[in-house]
């Protein structure tokens, strides 16, 4: 909402309060200004002048050679390039050494070989935006009426020294979308009376139920229905002071009725429509829902497809416009038009909502109805809208109005107890002060003891509980002279949960290990949706995505986790680490939320380390990244829960990639990134993981306890083993373990072999093995002993022989 | 006899001090003390000595054998240690080059944030709740006084999966969850930090995923001084001790009175620039008083219980503590960007 601070003044005395002290008061109480436009900021130097002479440019087909009277004795000679400039008219000079918005300043000039004193001005080189601009003048100068006074202040008379308070309106303040709105709040704020405007209306001697019956089929959306009927009037251009006004509220003047509708809808709150009388059609107003499929051409000529959830103003028969949203074509007043039938009415604003936003037409009416107008106003301002016409389209205002009015208006009447509002907002106000409050918002107050009774007035429909009373009283008292304090009662422990300390330690851990965590989007396209999901399950697809990239909740990070690698490594930054945890989405079937599972995904790629001038150098590999998650279970005590099994997985490398079991249970994979899609991602070698971080962490971890330092000296046998190119090292290390049994301490795998000094199909692998027992020193027998079991199951069970 | 001795040390002496490298000074121990030595040669000659002579004549030649021998080793050590320096100069390096890179990563900005926050108000006796980022309409939005139609709907345009699931709008949920598995008891301090979603074109201000942390306080006491005081603790702490907070009157239909709260300007100090627009204020978080419809929603009497909810954006508060310009840096993930965020502050 825009309000002009020399319009605010119609209604509530501003004396003292410049308006940027009005800005900071309203700002302070309750309704934020979200700015403060000096409309004539940065101009000066333009006067009403008289184009006395006005003639053909010599030189150039395009230009006016004008002699205008600036009230400076002779006139001066302006040339002019303006299509609509004549002799005669009234217009706005900017003379010599005049400023316009821009710091375009002006001087005395020479234009094809003709002097030039001034530039007689468009409204938009006046700094005012073209859309506000009368269409009359949009191409060219503006032209005062003909009483302009040559030589005073022209931004003066088209109300340019103002200032204009932009007003963020919250939902529940719809009675600041109109002035009258403002200064009650105003008022309230200073302390200060309110003057109504007046209606001094003075109805010929004819009956608008003469003219109009009014029939309403649809009294739950529209309750009230008034028709007014003014004849004789005259369209013209509405007075200058009610255009600017317009002007200066965002809203471009038409003619005198519309204009008139549009200043009351400012002034009440209350959107009006006027139609021509004489293009109803018929002597009949029947408000009803429309038929699915009824066709209806608004006033900007397009044509609605209408459906019952609509409500419709009809002649009887056709729609003649769309409820609270927009007139039609049909019975658009125009140039022509003698009578007007003025409609005032409520319309609710769930049926105006339904059909603004169904049809894309939101306007300054609907928005009204849609947040809520003030019951007790719709006549109001009705009867001064038709008074305004009589007075500025001389028009004659036929006597009362053809109604329906099934509208049951009750103010609602709260009573709050003063401790209330003291023990909620925290202060020690009397009950005096809080009348005080009340009486300053003129509402209804009576007081009994500590017991407050408010009636709010119906302008404020936002009053209905207790709470909006404190509110009212809290925000009029001024926030800043709330104490500060903090809350008292019983302790409560804070702590992060076990889940959410030991997802920062994960967190902390990947950062060490040199990953930096990433954060995407969780939605995503169809074809990446299911790349490396964890498990297959149905698309969840949002309604009304607004792009197809945005579609779809993803069923695993690691598509946009290689988003981001192809866009690091398209910026020189091709060796990178990051991680990233968040959910994922997993479909539980329709009308159901899904199931949200916590993943962590990882990828490395490029060089894992280097160190030029030393001439080290060391790519990525699987046995990088693995060991990463190793550290990162053994970081969480699971190292003996986790096993790693050779896996074919989608997009991934089919010889280079494991399945993660925890506990038996396939909780994720890691692997190299298949080379199609390396190659499609313009990456170079890249290592990926991904698991379910609310697997891992909801998995029990073994509690601390201590274990003695070993006292005795441990011994060592070394072994290289010849095997089957196929045997993985994983079933050897389990062999050897269970073979060992409590004496073994340690399996460490020392080398690997595969070369071409080894029999075709095989290859050797060696381990240390360390005995060990914690009582005692073991002798050389007990442990050949063992390690002679050891042997024997791996020669039984895997067909491993010792390296000759 | 004796002045054979004599020249013996003197000669001994001199080479000892001539000599230069520890094999040469082990040439002269060998030379003059060894078994076959000139002194071990004068003591075998002894016999011929009268018995008078003799203990004087060995007492004289043990002293010079000692006297060489102390000199000897003097030199040995300052030998050695000329030795070790030398080694040591020859081993030396240059400090200057750089060493080995350690990989590190760190915090995403906005976790950086989050976890700064929760820290803060965990200090307070908060717990951290979370939520799904799916929701039921009933808890994104009935359940915090906002039924169907509700004119406030608009404020935040959702993106919806079925007509009664959505992606959630705000993380005001989890608030509307915990009070109801909390059934009706106080007290209730939690904050609540998670990921929402809006239908928004992502350009420099706006992304239609962002973070949300917002936080409740429920309990039989708690007042709307309560919520002043511990939003001005959370913007020193954050912010700045010398930070002034303003409340301002607002409207959310969750809360009632509803409050923004501004913080005095970091960069200018309350003066007026660009960031705050030339007002010295920063807009940092809304708040307010839970609405009595919310807590009976949740089980709660509202004539027994108060309480008051606020929340924020951490990007806003990012882009502010950090003077990041674009919100799409969060989730652009360029490198660049995020490395910046690693060292403590």
């Amino acid at each position: 909402m825009f309000v002009s601070y020399k319009w605010l003044q119609d209604y509530v005395d501003l004396s003292g309060v410049s308006a940027d002290e009005l800005a900071e008061k309203i700002t302070k109480s309750g309704i934020e200004v979200e700015g403060v436009e000096v409309l004539n900021e940065g101009i000066t130097g333009v006067v009403v002048g008289h184009v006395v002479e006005r003639v053909q440019h010599p030189n150039a087909d395009k230009l006016s050679k004008c002699q205008v009277d600036i009230g400076q004795g002779e006139p001066v000679q302006i040339i002019c390039g303006a299509p609509n400039v004549a002799q005669g008219q009234k217009v706005a000079v900017a003379t010599v050494g005049a400023v316009l918005p821009g710091n375009f300043k002006i001087k005395r000039a020479k234009l094809r070989g003709e002097e030039s004193n001034g530039m007689i001005c468009s409204l938009t080189e006046l700094g005012m935006e073209a859309k506000i601009v009368p269409k009359e003048y949009s191409e060219g100068i503006f032209v005062f009426p003909q009483d302009a006074e040559v030589g005073t202040d022209a931004l003066s008379l088209l109300n340019r020294d103002d200032e204009v308070l932009e007003l963020g309106l919250t939902p529940n303040r719809a009675d600041c979308l109109s002035m009258l709105g403002v200064a009650y709040e105003v008022a309230a704020i200073l302390g200060r009376e309110v003057k109504l405007p007046e209606s001094d209306l003075q109805p010929v001697n004819e009956k608008a139920t003469d003219y109009i019956t009014v029939k309403v089929d649809a009294n739950e959306d529209n309750p009230l229905y008034a028709a007014k009927v003014i004849k004789n009037v005259k369209i013209g251009p509405a007075p200058l002071w009610m255009q600017t006004r317009l002007m200066s509220a965002g809203i471009r003047p038409h003619n005198n009725v519309v204009d008139i509708t549009n200043y009351i809808l400012l002034e009440y709150g209350q959107p009006l429509h006027a139609f021509d009388y004489d293009r109803l059609g018929s002597k009949e107003i029947l408000v009803r829902r429309a038929q699915d499929g009824e066709k209806f051409v608004t006033l900007d000529d397009a044509e609605r497809t209408l459906t019952f959830d609509h409500l419709v103003i009809t002649n009887g028969t056709e729609p003649v416009a769309l409820a609270g949203v927009m007139g039609g074509a049909n019975s658009e007043v125009s140039s022509d038009t003698t009578t007007v039938l003025l409609e005032a009415a409520y319309f609710t604003g769930g049926t105006v909502r339904k059909a603004s936003k169904d049809h894309g037409l939101r306007s300054e009416a609907s928005a009204r109805f849609e947040k809520g107008v003030d019951p007790n106003r719709v006549r109001a301002a009705g009867e001064r809208a038709a008074y305004l016409m009589a007075k500025y389209a001389g028009g004659e205002v036929l006597e009362g109005a053809s109604e329906v009015d099934t509208l049951t208006v009750e103010p609602a009447v709260v009573s709050i107890n003063l401790e209330k509002i003291n023990s909620v907002i925290g202060t020690n106000l009397t009950v005096q002060d809080v009348e005080a409050i009340f009486e300053r918002l003129q509402f209804a107050v009576n007081v009994e003891g500590n017991v407050i009774t408010v009636t709010a007035p119906t302008r404020r429909g936002d009053i209905k509980i207790e709470e909006d009373l404190i509110e009212e009283v809290a925000r009029l008292y001024g926030y800043d002279n709330i104490p500060k304090t903090l809350p008292i009662g019983s302790a409560t422990p804070g702590k992060l949960s076990d889940y959410q300390e030991k997802r920062r330690i994960v967190r902390q851990y990947l950062e060490g290990a040199g990953l930096y965590q990433a954060v995407t989007y969780s939605l995503t396209s169809e074809e990446k949706a299911a790349q490396f999901a964890l498990e297959k399950r149905d698309f969840i697809r949002l309604a009304m995505p607004m792009s197809e990239d945005r579609s779809i909740l993803r069923l695993s990070i690691m598509p946009q986790l290689l988003e981001v690698l192809k866009y690091n490594s398209a910026r020189q930054n091709d060796s990178l680490a990051v991680y990233e945890t968040g959910a994922v989405f997993l479909a539980n079937g329709n009308e159901v939320l899904p199931e949200e599972q916590e993943h962590l995904a990882g990828a490395i790629t490029g060089l894992w380390h280097s160190h030029s001038w030393q001439g080290e150098k060391k790519a990525v590999d699987f046995y990088v990244l693995k060991g990463i998650l190793e550290g990162l279970f053994a970081k969480l005590g699971l190292t003996d829960s986790v096993t790693y099994v050779q896996a074919k997985v989608d997009n991934m490398h089919p010889g280079r990639t494991a399945e993660i079991h925890l506990n038996g249970e396939r909780i994720g994979f890691v692997g190299q990134v298949h080379p199609t899609m390396q190659k499609e991602l313009d990456l170079k070698d890249t290592y990926v993981f991904e698991l379910s971080l609310k697997a891992v962490l909801e998995a029990a971890t073994a509690s601390l306890r201590y274990e003695a330092i070993p006292r005795f000296p441990s011994i060592t046998r070394d072994i290289a083993l010849v095997v089957d190119k196929e045997t993985v090292s994983g079933v050897l290390r389990d062999i050897i373990q269970t073979a060992g049994g409590k004496l073994l301490k340690e399996v460490i795998v020392f080398d690997l072999y595969e070369g071409e000094r080894m029999e075709e199909g095989k290859k050797s692998i060696a381990y240390s093995l360390k005995y060990m027992d914690p009582e005692r020193t073991l002798t050389d027998e007990e442990v050949t002993k063992v390690h002679t079991q050891v042997l024997e199951a791996l020669k039984e069970k895997a067909g491993a022989v010792l390296r000759g | 006899m004796q002045e054979r001795l004599k020249e013996l040390q003197q000669e001994a002496i001199q080479k000892i001090e001539q000599s230069s490298s520890l094999k040469e000074l082990n040439d002269i121990r060998v030379a003059y003390l060894g078994k076959k030595g000139p002194i071990t040669e004068v003591l075998r000659g002894m016999g011929k000595l009268s018995a008078e002579e003799r203990p004087i004549m060995g007492a004289l030649a043990n002293e010079v054998r000692e006297a060489i021998a102390t000199i000897l080793e003097a030199k040995q050590k300052d030998l050695e240690e000329a030795a070790v320096l030398e080694k040591l100069a020859s081993e030396s390096i240059d400090v200057t080059l750089p060493g080995r890179p350690v990989k590190v990563g760190n915090h995403h900005p906005l976790t950086r944030i989050i976890e700064e926050i929760e820290d803060l108000f965990i200090g307070m006796g908060y717990q951290v709740a979370e939520g799904p980022e799916v929701e039921q309409d009933y808890y994104n939005f009935e359940a915090l006084n906002l039924p169907k139609g509700h004119p406030a709907r608009d404020m935040q345009d959702s993106f919806y999966i079925k007509d009664e699931i959505l992606l959630r709008t705000h993380t005001s949920p989890v608030q509307a969850r915990t009070m109801e598995k909390n059934q009706g008891k106080g007290p209730i301090k939690i904050i609540c930090p998670g990921k929402v979603y809006r239908r928004d074109n992502d350009d420099a201000t706006h992304s239609h995923q962002f973070m949300q942390i917002e936080g409740l306080v429920v309990g039989e006491n708690i007042r709307m001084s309560d919520l002043k005081g511990t939003l001005e603790v959370f913007a020193k702490k954050m912010f700045g001790e010398d930070r002034e907070i303003r409340l301002r009157p607002s409207f959310f239909p969750f809360t009632e009175p509803s409050v923004e709260m501004d913080i005095s300007c970091m960069i200018c100090g309350g003066h007026g620039c660009n960031v705050c627009k030339k007002t010295g204020w920063i807009e940092i978080l809304g708040a307010g008083m839970v609405h009595p419809n919310v807590l009976e929603m949740a089980g709660y009497d509202s004539k027994k219980y108060t309480g008051f909810a606020f929340g924020m954006g951490p990007e806003r508060i990012a882009m502010l503590k950090y003077g990041v310009d674009d919100i799409r840096h969060f989730y652009t993930n360029d490198v660049r960007f995020i490395k910046q965020f690693a060292k403590h502050e």
